[in-house]
């Protein structure tokens, strides 16, 4: 895959509507996915030929950038770890200036099922879509501390956005022109702050945020990060992160 | 009267920082921008050694019965303000280093490409050059 092929226009699968020219990037965060990085690439590629798809690796220690290679995805290689929030205002910059106009971000761990990004992409005359677990569809149960973190966060972000989100740190989202172009130069890298402060720069900046409830799969490989001392922890920067994005300024343009 | 052995010690000290930081400036490790603070600090030190009445002055003038507490405050506010505004920089350091991590990935990926691209577009892969240095040092 060279860039030379981001030059096509694209053409909508299912055309119900004729759909607006999306050139559409799906990126995969991905740090030691070697299991199922390729295997979410082959899904998404069967669900949309047309979508171009970047992973962005920052460091992993496994194979994981080669699987995606020789999967036919664009990888991006950083230097060094920048966190799922560096590896996505990596991601967003590149889709700006490649000319993509719609971003849609993809677990590379494969709980995200790449089917349903036809769901989000349903959603018209919004800037950004998030797929949400507990928003009806899905058995998807957490518990304790963790569980009480994503109630408040939940609350509180509903609250502030005005509109109802029931799972603000899904990194299941598809993000539009111009949050993309928001995105590209204003996307926080801190924990939870790419999840859930970013949310709040776009509300501020007059974006409209929705949600599609998903579906979403056990973690296929590798360990997911839950217990109890953790879960607290997180907690904490629950209400730190939120606290942060509520007193700090509108990003001004700091950089460039 | 202070102790005329106390003083000695204290001076021998403020000279002692006051030599290092003039010291790291000769040798370009300490950015002028640092320099004025520390400078004035340890004149200011230096200057408090020699003349403890000083201190007990200022001590008296504001109310503070224990000169020495004084000092402990003067000197809890400048590290205070010396580490917050080092904190301020570790963090603008780190966010430039961040976005010029980003922009490497960017600018390989668009030299990966490119270079795939070249590769497919010389289509007749031409044998790879061997030049006679490289085959004696196969042998
Ligand atoms: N590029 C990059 N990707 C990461 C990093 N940490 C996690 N990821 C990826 O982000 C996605 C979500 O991570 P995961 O640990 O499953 O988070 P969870 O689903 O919220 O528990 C996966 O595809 C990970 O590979 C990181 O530091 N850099
Ligand atoms: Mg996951």
């Amino acid at each position: 895959m060279t860039t030379e092929g981001l030059e096509r226009v694209e053409i909508s699968v299912n055309g119900s509507t004729p759909a607006p020219a999306q050139r559409l990037l799906v990126v995969l965060p991905a740090l030691n996915e070697q299991e199922s990085v390729a295997k979410v690439i082959g899904e998404i590629r069967a669900g949309r030929p047309d979508a171009h798809i970047l992973v962005v690796d920052d460091g992993s220690t496994d194979r994981t950038a080669e699987r995606a290679d020789a999967a036919g995805a664009l990888v991006m290689r950083l230097p060094f770890n920048l966190g799922v929030g560096g590896a996505m205002r990596a991601a967003y910059r590149y889709a700006h200036e490649a000319g993509f106009t719609s971003v849609v971000q993809v677990d590379a761990d494969g709980q995200h099922d790449p089917r349903e990004i036809e769901h989000l992409l349903a959603v018209r005359d919004t800037d950004v879509v998030i797929g949400a677990r507990f928003a009806g569809r899905g058995s998807y149960v957490v518990k304790g501390p963790r569980r009480w973190a994503m109630r408040l966060l939940s609350f509180v972000l509903s609250r502030i956005l005005g509109v109802a989100l029931a799972d603000p740190t899904s990194g299941f989202r598809l993000v539009h022109e111009r949050a993309l172009a928001l995105f590209a130069e204003h996307y926080p890298e801190e924990y939870l702050g790419d999840t859930v402060e970013s949310l709040v720069i776009a509300h501020r900046a007059g974006l409209s945020v929705a949600q599609v409830p998903v579906v979403m799969r056990a973690r296929e490989t590798g360990v997911a990060s839950t217990n109890p001392i953790r879960s607290a922890v997180y907690l904490v920067r629950v209400v730190v992160a939120v606290g942060l994005a509520l007193v700090r300024r509108r990003p001004e343009s700091e950089h460039r | 009267m202070p102790d005329l052995r106390l003083t000695i010690f204290s001076v021998v000290v403020a000279v002692a920082a006051l030599v290092l930081v003039v010291e790291l400036l000769r040798r370009r490790r300490l950015r002028e921008k640092y320099a004025v603070i520390w400078v004035v600090i340890s004149i200011g030190t230096l200057v408090v050694a020699i003349f403890p009445s000083l201190l007990r002055g200022i001590a008296g003038a504001i109310g503070i019965q224990t000169p020495s507490n004084l000092l402990f405050f003067g000197s809890l506010l400048v590290l205070f303000a010396v580490s917050l505004q080092l904190s301020r920089e570790v963090g603008l350091l780190e966010e430039q280093s961040r976005r010029l991590a980003e922009e490497v990935g960017a600018l390989r990926l668009r030299v990966d490409a490119l270079e795939k691209k070249n590769a497919s577009d010389a289509k007749p892969v031409a044998e790879p050059v061997v030049t006679p240095a490289e085959v004696e040092q196969r042998s």
